[in-house]
């Protein structure tokens, strides 16, 4: 049962779980610690999770927010699962690009788009 | 707190603590200017984000031993141009020395990437000698015709 201070909303849907921001500006080092510690939780609660974390609706997001998405990213393969991210703005995806994260990710315009590429 | 407020330029000083209301404030104040002269919301975006990772590595780094210190803020902006001055406290350090965090070996790390984003969207933004305050500049595109 998601907290009301929690800081994502969560969407199962067979076997993939979809994740979305509630806060537009994804900057706080707290509240990002917060966002990686409710994903972990999610990760952690299924045998081979299978992830999307949709942008849509974020408007600015920190090196440190990449990296939380990185330690999530591991937290995924350690345990087997896909992660896949959706409906990420072009000004967004530009910081994804200056630091080749958009190579380590893989990135779909759509969260549809990215379920289907599930294996 | 200092600021002037001209028909030219707006300039400010400030003392911002490691507050999220403080930072926000501090963030706030600068993009009131950068919106008063009209800058595009694409220049609003690289300021922003290159503030934010600027104050972040003044407080996690330079102040790593000076809890509750604050990190000065200065800036000023003109119809054509941003200059902001983030400076803390600290011993300094050796902006050099920070890995290239889009090499191969270094992509996976959990951090390293704000120097990169700064430098990626700030005209310029060079440390001083000790490495205890750098300074950016931004340069307003061309407007459309």
């Amino acid at each position: 049962m998601p907290s009301p201070d929690s800081r994502i909303r969560v969407k199962r849907l067979d076997s993939v779980t979809q994740v979305e921001f509630v806060d537009r500006n994804i900057l706080d080092e707290a509240n990002i610690q917060m966002i990686g510690d409710e994903i972990a939780a999610l990760v952690d609660a299924v045998p081979s999770p299978k992830l999307v974390i949709s942008f849509a609706n974020v408007e600015h997001l920190s090196s440190a927010a990449l990296g939380t998405l990185i330690t999530i990213n591991n937290r995924i393969r350690g345990r087997s699962g896909q992660l896949r991210l959706s409906h990420i703005d072009p000004q967004i995806y530009e910081v994804f690009a200056i630091t080749r994260l958009n190579k380590l990710f893989q990135i779909h315009e759509t969260t549809d788009e990215a379920v289907k590429s599930f294996s | 707190m200092t600021s002037e407020r001209s028909d030219t330029a707006d300039t400010a000083t400030l003392a911002v603590p490691n507050e999220p209301k403080a930072i926000d404030d501090a963030q706030a104040r600068l993009v009131a200017s950068l919106e008063r002269f009209e800058y595009p919301k694409a220049s609003l975006f690289a300021i922003r984000l290159s503030l934010h990772e600027a104050m972040s590595n003044a407080f996690l780094h330079g102040h790593r031993n000076l809890p509750g210190v604050p990190v000065s803020l200065e800036f000023e902006v003109d119809p054509d141009h941003v200059v902001i001055t983030v400076q803390d406290q600290g011993e300094g350090f050796d902006p050099a020395s920070v890995p290239d965090p889009t090499l191969d070996e270094n992509i996976e790390r959990g951090c390293g990437r704000g120097l990169l984003l700064i430098r990626a969207y700030m005209t310029s933004a060079e440390y001083n000698r000790k490495g205890n305050s750098l300074r950016m500049t931004y340069a307003r595109p061309p407007r459309a015709r």
